[in-house]
């Protein structure tokens, strides 16, 4: 079993939900990135997502691009992030995904990139312009080399794109909670329901839940309908005005 | 993922290992739509119809084939003919895809379009489908071209588009290609994507290829007529690459020598250019897989052109295929060479060509000197030069 699916296993014994939460390498700094895991570590979070830089993030909204463009400015990239996170695996063990677009990944080689990933210590990777018809090689080589392939599923996803989606996913299933890109409003209702619904009808897989959603208040509300709860664009807002992130994650981890 | 299949594209978009959809989950649904409206309505009689009538009255075709003589005599070699996309309503081949989109958007009930554009002229290609259509239209256009193309951002504004500015990234197509996608993406339920070339997630590189492929059907048809035979070499300049993948189309089974050109910008070795099979590698980028400009870390480069139409860091799919092929090759002209031929076409024929338009004139004069009188060009005159008329002022220091 993966560390994720362990996760999240432990926590439905004890009745909880996932938080997790999603920061920028290399924004402002890998430093600063890596001192931010641990703190989020400490402040409740049960894995934490960490964002590669990208030139063209088309899944994103401005908070999250405008952190991708100062993390390229820095010059971040893909092989600094995997330094980083062995760097991170000597102080946490903290299951870690990341979430980068596919061509980095596709120019460091998949196979290459797969191998080098799992021995620094990633546990899952999300990539948001790669859907499971076009990823039967590195879903063959992740399932290999013991990495977890989170899939995602949106509103409009239609029973047959549910079925293959959860099929192809491991570790957990992420469901964008919204019609759009990251950091966009929210509204959490009856809808929503009806399609986490209809994806648990499918999968014992469990689903977390992001995209747009920004406080404690909303967190609590898509906490009770999945199994886990992304953050990303509210606390990349925070980072990026040079605020505590702590508190913040410690108000979300009481709601969820 | 490269499964052997008879079919090309396969069903999902592959062009041998090109091609693809590489797009976020949410447009899944819509890109299947898309797909299944666009197979439906192509063998439609009524939509075909309707296509058939606004391509001869609204866009005026069939567009000529004009023996280019001032041309053919000054370069003392073969007899070149241009297609005359140059005098389509709005000013290039766009428009042919553009009205095929938004009839088919309007089938759909879609009661909005959006667009991406660099120079414009998609946008105002788009802007007008959506206005014959009655659908609401949206253009979005980096800052950095809003600036440089005043007039067309007014042209798009007065055919009832709203233009919406990309202020992030480099701040030009590409970003207003994200920008675009982003849109898709949060409003997909009412939103057709006017995509304007052959590129992009599937279906998108057939569907646009398709509706362009009338110019090489055309001229066919007329070279037919004029010279009783097929020419021995096709030109066309290639940006994403739909008008040179229009003219091409038609001709494939016949063994011609085709030649796409692309925009050499100030050399490759400068690294300011667009020339992604000279300068490019294999990668992923807003929809597929194709040619890129990228780094070493896979981040998508900045490109350099004179003519903004060219001006994109990656290539249709279906291009780089018939290149594997060894159907079509590539090769690019500079900007000063594009320059020149800017001019040289004016002065000779009395046409000013678009920019894009003068990289394959370049070529042209280039493969003219190994050629015999008797040999047939036809090059594809993609678009007109009257957008160009003030850059071509400005970088040669002439005030207007």
């Amino acid at each position: 079993m993966s560390r994720i699916e362990q996760t999240f296993r432990d926590l439905k014994k004890k009745g909880r939900k996932a938080l997790i939460p999603y920061i920028m390498a290399g924004d402002p700094s890998l430093d600063a990135t890596k001192k931010f895991v641990i703190d989020l570590e400490r402040a409740g979070a049960d894995i934490i997502e960490l964002g590669v830089p990208f030139s063209d993030p088309l899944a994103d909204g401005p908070t999250i691009q405008r952190a991708s463009e100062r993390a390229l400015q820095h010059g971040t990239t893909l092989k600094k992030v995997l330094a980083l996170v062995k760097e991170i695996r000597r102080q946490s063990e903290i299951p870690l995904i990341l979430m980068t677009y596919y061509n980095p990944v596709f120019k460091y080689g998949t196979g290459a990139f797969v191998k080098k990933a799992v021995s620094a210590g990633v546990d899952g990777m999300i990539i948001p312009d790669l859907i499971p018809d076009e990823a039967e090689d590195f879903i063959r080589l992740a399932r290999q080399h013991r990495l977890d392939t989170i899939f995602l599923l949106a509103p409009t996803s239609t029973r047959e794109r549910i079925s293959r989606v959860a099929k192809a996913s491991t570790g957990f299933i992420y469901y964008v909670s919204i019609t759009g890109i990251t950091g966009a409003k929210l509204s959490v209702g009856k809808s929503m329901k009806n399609r986490l619904d209809s994806i648990k009808s499918v999968t014992k897989k469990p689903v977390a839940a992001g995209f747009g959603i920004s406080n404690p208040e909303e967190a609590s509300k898509v906490a009770k309908l999945a199994d886990g709860v992304i953050i990303g664009s509210a606390i990349v807002k925070l980072i990026s005005q040079g605020k505590s992130i702590k508190n913040f994650i410690k108000a979300v981890r009481k709601a969820v | 993922m490269n499964k052997k299949s008879d079919k090309v594209p396969d069903s999902k978009g592959h062009f041998g290992q090109y091609g693809g959809r590489f797009v976020p989950e949410t447009l899944m649904p819509a890109l299947i739509e898309l797909e299944k409206a666009y197979r439906k309505y192509r063998k439609n009689k009524d939509f075909l119809q309707e296509l058939k009538i606004l391509q001869k009255d609204f866009v005026g075709r069939p567009t000529p084939l004009y023996f280019a003589g001032n041309l053919s005599e000054y370069l003392g070699g073969p007899k070149i003919y241009l297609k005359r996309e140059d005098l389509c309503h709005t000013g290039a081949h766009k428009i042919n895809n553009a009205i095929a989109q938004a009839l088919l958007a309007r089938r759909m009930g879609k009661t909005r379009l959006i667009a991406e554009t660099g120079a414009g002229q998609h946008g105002v290609a788009t802007a007008t489908g959506a206005a014959l259509a009655g659908l609401e239209c949206e253009i979005y256009m980096g800052s950095e071209d809003i600036r440089r193309q005043a007039l067309n951002v007014f042209r798009m504004k007065l055919l009832g588009a709203k233009v919406t500015e990309v202020t992030l990234g480099s701040k030009t197509l590409k970003d207003a290609i994200n920008e675009a996608l982003r849109d898709w993406t949060t409003n997909v339920r009412n939103t057709h994507y006017v995509l304007g070339t052959v590129f992009g997630p599937h279906p998108y590189p057939v569907m646009v290829r398709d509706f362009q492929s009338i110019i090489g059907i055309e001229a066919r048809e007329q070279i037919m007529k004029a010279e009783n035979r097929l020419p021995d070499c096709l030109i066309a300049c290639v940006g994403g690459g739909s008008n040179s993948i229009g003219l091409f189309h038609a001709f494939l089974k016949d063994n011609i020598r085709m030649i796409g050109v692309e925009a050499g910008g100030h050399g490759i070795k400068s690294g300011k250019h667009a020339a992604r099979f000279a300068g490019g590698s294999l990668g992923i980028f807003q929809g597929c897989k194709s040619y890129l400009l990228q780094d070493r870390d896979g981040n998508v480069l900045g490109t350099h052109s004179v003519s903004a139409g060219l001006d994109y860091a990656s290539v249709g799919p279906e291009h780089c295929y018939l290149r594997d092929l060894r159907k079509i090759e590539y090769t690019y002209a500079t900007d000063r060479e594009a320059l020149r031929a800017f001019e040289l076409l004016s002065k000779i024929e009395g046409i000013i060509p678009a920019l894009e338009s003068a990289h394959a004139i370049t070529e042209a004069v280039k493969v003219a000197s190994s050629m015999n009188k008797k040999s047939i060009i036809i090059v594809n005159l993609s678009g007109r030069g009257d957008k160009d008329v003030q850059e071509v002022a400005r970088i040669k220091g002439i005030r207007l």
